[in-house]
């Protein structure tokens, strides 16, 4: 797509959001939209990292996990405004993520999930047994809704605008990285490590920028829900919640920015469209993985792409 | 020790993996602005000298220098910095971008945009990527694949692949530039348009280190030889004396009287 | 002393279970270079089946056992013949991706046979536990090592004397060169899933006795397994049975002297020093995988 596409797709998706936050007044819905919308984040972030630079993180559900405790902590224990504790949220994400990413990033393919996955496994315990600050198992109490100046953002409307207005910024600056030079070192790294070092890339360093700037729109993404529903448990962090990120990814399409706003969209409402199966969730659910992954291994953006070219192919003919 | 007219010396590089002595004493020098041909029977060691002058792999003991400086320290990135470039035996292009990508890629060192610029796109980045996108189609005009500059790499034939390859290593503002086998699979009007080529970029000024084993092509371009064998330097002369070179001839032909008559 | 005692029982049982949670896990990697996430999940399979055939069947145990056994393997069979083969393209994270969905399947699975209640059988013979020096044994920990040592011994036997042990190593070496030679690489595929998650089973079980079985049991000790393969060295047939052992007996110390919330870190923080200091694992197979 060129520049003058994304554009319209910007406008489009703006339009559709206003639209949409307008329109709809059912609570329900609206709390359904926003959790999209923080689900495409966590998919955006780690679409940068898995989709275009091409590392895997089983362990990504950490720094969501960060995100939400720093703040629901600095707060409610502390007192502090959401506004500030928003830096100190995303700031602490990206610091862990810089240490842990130095010596984690050397290893790739599985060896890497494993090492993301033991990480992910090893905050999600802390988060659960460090009950004096983090409230352990039973959850973190009482944390107080978003203001920002006079706003507050506690009806799901206002929150609504507010989520999809960062999703928005986030999608035009992930595209813009992707399409500067360092977007195409990244995925130079992606097609093959070597010769992206063999043309002058620093592929370690690349790796771990890209690694902070994740974990970082992670954090953003905890930050915004532990302000969304006031209450967070160990539980929405664990090791199967970084498996639906990656899985968010891998359905919507890797390297794909749309694909990440459509897996999010998809694995946000395919749990509510199952309880319609009630006994039969997991089942269902676990054979829609696996078949999308045998039969579209591409994700579903690419995968119907592949299918619409292959149609117009034959039809020229 | 250091004179101004060689670009790159190798002084006493060894390399072993496990109990295979890969390279062993390897002591030669380039001359600025010539064309050396590294030759040898396979297993000789020239791809593993590749990747010890490029920074894959460091040397167990000796040192690289590169315009009188010591490199033998530096990772790959950053000697592609100072002016080392290469290409790859099986051609290693980025398959999931297009011609232009590949190399504006290929122009990473020679541009500085980082994250946060690209986020905000300053008007000096904005500015940097048209200058990028210009230097990228002369070298693509360079190499005569201007025309398939959207197409995705991986959708060229190879002879272009490899091409673009070569245009690849030649947007890093090289002083010095690493073909390894750089003819392998190309047809005999292909071999004969590459040759034409590395003659243009050595007429740029910049030094070439080839290895190859079209071996017309490499006498005809090369200004000289280095033979290795079995990791060592057997020989390093003019193409002319390196032909008829004892050692040479014992290394290609095999050496006892069994290995010559056995079958 | 006496508590030292007691907490290196509890690891070594613990610790044998892993032991052929990660075998289960080396087997295939080293004849497939994939790893199930769904492992975890035919454990379970294993226990459930055990605790149905054995205590609501009436069953005697040993065919409770092997039935269990062969059943789980059969599932694995089934799995790779349907999900695994399949794939077009097995790079690692569609692998990851296509292994996680059928833990996600298989879980779903079993809540839907057994429930969401936790099932629970007598152990495999009825004694006291032993007091030795002070320290309680269990039977049952007597019976599981017995097991794990007979299994590991059969292994070993399987890999050095038989010729289809032999075909495997090769496989694991070179699964072209393998398949020039003519070995049947696919059926060794085959045969390296049922192994694998028979291994699963297996574990599954012998620790049915001495914990409470549910459907959601699996992705722990799954992941544990994992671990202690890492630890020793995936691929390796003796790394994962000393992997097994520390991480068990880490770990046991560790709910001993630290807190038994903790427990749980143990493997991951493991797992994480050996990736960073050692990733090919205390006994390293190293580039060549191999029993």
């Amino acid at each position: 797509m060129n520049d003058k596409a994304h554009k319209i797709a910007y406008a489009v998706f703006a339009l559709a959001v206003i639209l949409l936050g307008w329109q709809v007044d059912n609570q329900y819905y609206l709390q359904l939209m926003i959790f999209i919308g923080l689900n495409t984040l966590l998919a955006l972030s780690l679409n940068m990292l898995m989709g275009y630079a091409g590392q895997i993180s089983l362990g990504h559900a950490a720094f969501y996990g960060i995100g939400a405790y720093v703040t629901a902590i600095l707060t409610t224990t502390y007192q502090v405004a959401p506004v500030l504790a928003l830096p100190a949220a995303v700031g602490t994400a990206m610091l862990v993520a810089w240490i842990v990413g130095i010596p984690t990033l050397r290893l790739s393919g599985y060896y890497l999930g494993m090492g993301t996955l033991g990480f992910g496994m090893i905050v999600h315990i802390v988060l659960r047994e460090w009950s004096s600050v983090t409230g352990g198992a039973s959850g973190f109490v009482g944390i107080p809704p978003l203001e920002i100046g006079l706003v507050v953002f506690a009806s799901g409307k206002n929150y609504f605008f507010l989520v999809w207005a960062v999703v928005l910024l986030c999608l035009i600056m992930c595209r813009r990285i992707i399409d500067s030079r360092v977007g195409r070192a990244l995925r130079s790294i992606h097609d093959g490590e070597k010769a992206a070092a063999a043309v002058g890339v620093d592929t370690k360093k690349l790796k771990l920028q890209v690694f902070v700037f994740s974990a970082g729109m992670a954090a953003l993404a905890g930050f915004l829900y532990a302000h969304l529903v006031y209450f967070i448990s160990p539980g929405t962090f664990s090791f199967v919640a970084s498996i639906r990120i990656v899985t968010m990814v891998v359905i919507g399409g890797m390297a794909s920015i749309w694909g990440a706003l459509l897996g999010a969209s998809l694995l946000t409402l395919l749990p509510e469209w199952l309880h319609a199966f009630s006994e039969f969730e997991m089942v269902v659910y676990g054979l829609i993985l696996m078949g999308v992954m045998i039969f579209l291994p591409r994700g579903l953006t690419r995968g119907v792409l592949d299918v619409y070219e292959r149609y117009r192919k034959n039809h020229d003919r | 020790m250091t004179d101004n007219s060689h670009l790159l010396e190798i002084r006493d590089i060894h390399k072993a993996f496990g109990g295979v002595r890969a390279l062993r004493e390897i002591d030669f020098s380039l001359e600025k602005g010539s064309i050396t041909g590294l030759i040898g029977p396979n297993g000789a060691g020239k791809t593993t000298l590749f990747n010890v002058i490029t920074g894959v792999f460091p040397a167990d003991r000796g040192e690289i220098r590169f315009a009188g400086q010591s490199v033998t320290s530096y990772a790959v990135h950053e000697r592609v910095e100072l002016g080392i470039a290469r290409t790859f035996q099986n051609v290693e292009l980025f398959e999931s971008m297009t011609v232009l990508e590949n190399i504006l890629v290929g122009l990473h060192t020679r541009t500085r945009c980082g994250m946060i610029g690209s986020i905000f796109k300053f008007p000096r980045i904005r500015r940097e990527e048209k200058q990028a996108r210009k230097r990228a189609t002369e070298l693509l005009e360079f190499v005569d694949l201007a025309d398939h500059a959207p197409r995705r790499s991986s959708d060229l034939p190879f002879g272009w692949q490899r091409l673009l390859e070569v245009a690849r290593a030649m947007a890093a503002a090289p002083r010095l530039l690493l073909l390894d086998e750089p003819a392998a699979g190309l047809n005999m009007s292909e071999t004969r348009q590459l040759g034409d080529l590395i003659h243009q970029i050595r007429d740029q000024g910049i030094t070439i280190l080839l290895v190859e084993h079209d071996m017309s092509l490499t006498m005809s371009i090369s200004d000289k030889i280095v033979v290795l064998d079995q990791g060592r330097k057997i020989a390093e002369d003019t193409p002319r004396s390196v032909q008829s070179d004892e050692a040479v001839m014992a290394a290609y032909l095999g050496k006892g009287k069994n290995s010559g008559h056995g079958r | 002393m006496q508590e030292i005692l007691q907490y290196l029982f509890s690891g070594l049982t613990n610790g044998a279970i892993y032991a052929v949670i990660a075998l289960g896990f080396s087997m295939l990697y080293s004849s497939t270079e994939l790893i199930n996430f769904a492992h975890g999940e035919f454990v379970m399979l294993g226990a459930l089946c055990m605790v149905t055939l054995a205590v609501n069947l009436g069953f005697p145990l040993i065919p409770a056992f092997f039935l269990s056994i062969c059943a789980v393997a059969a599932a694995g069979l089934l799995f790779e013949r349907l999900a695994i083969r399949p794939v077009r393209h097995p790079e690692p994270i569609v692998l990851i991706i296509i292994t996680v969905g059928a833990s996600i399947f298989l879980r779903g699975v079993g809540m839907l046979i057994w429930g969401k209640d936790a099932h629970s059988m007598p152990p495999f013979s009825q004694h006291p536990p032993l007091d030795v020096a002070g320290a309680r044994l269990l039977i049952q920990s007597i019976w599981i090592l017995i097991i794990v040592a007979a299994l590991t011994a059969a292994l070993q036997m399987f890999y050095r004397r038989t010729l289809t042990g032999k075909a495997m190593t090769a496989c694991a070496v070179s699964k072209k060169a393998a398949w020039i030679v003519g070995i049947p690489t696919k059926w060794m595929v085959m045969l390296a899933f049922g192994l694998s998650t028979g291994m699963g089973a297996v574990a599954g079980a012998i620790i049915a006795p001495i914990t409470m079985s549910s459907y959601d049991m699996g992705t722990m000790l799954g992941l544990k397994g994992f671990c202690a393969a890492m630890l020793g060295g995936l691929g390796s047939l003796w790394g994962a049975i000393l992997g097994g052992f520390l991480l068990g007996i880490l770990e046991a110390l560790g709910v001993g002297y630290i807190s038994s919330g903790l427990k749980d870190a143990t493997a991951f923080v493991l797992l994480l020093l050996v990736l960073y200091v050692r990733p090919q694992g205390i006994i390293g197979a190293g580039e060549v995988k191999r029993f």
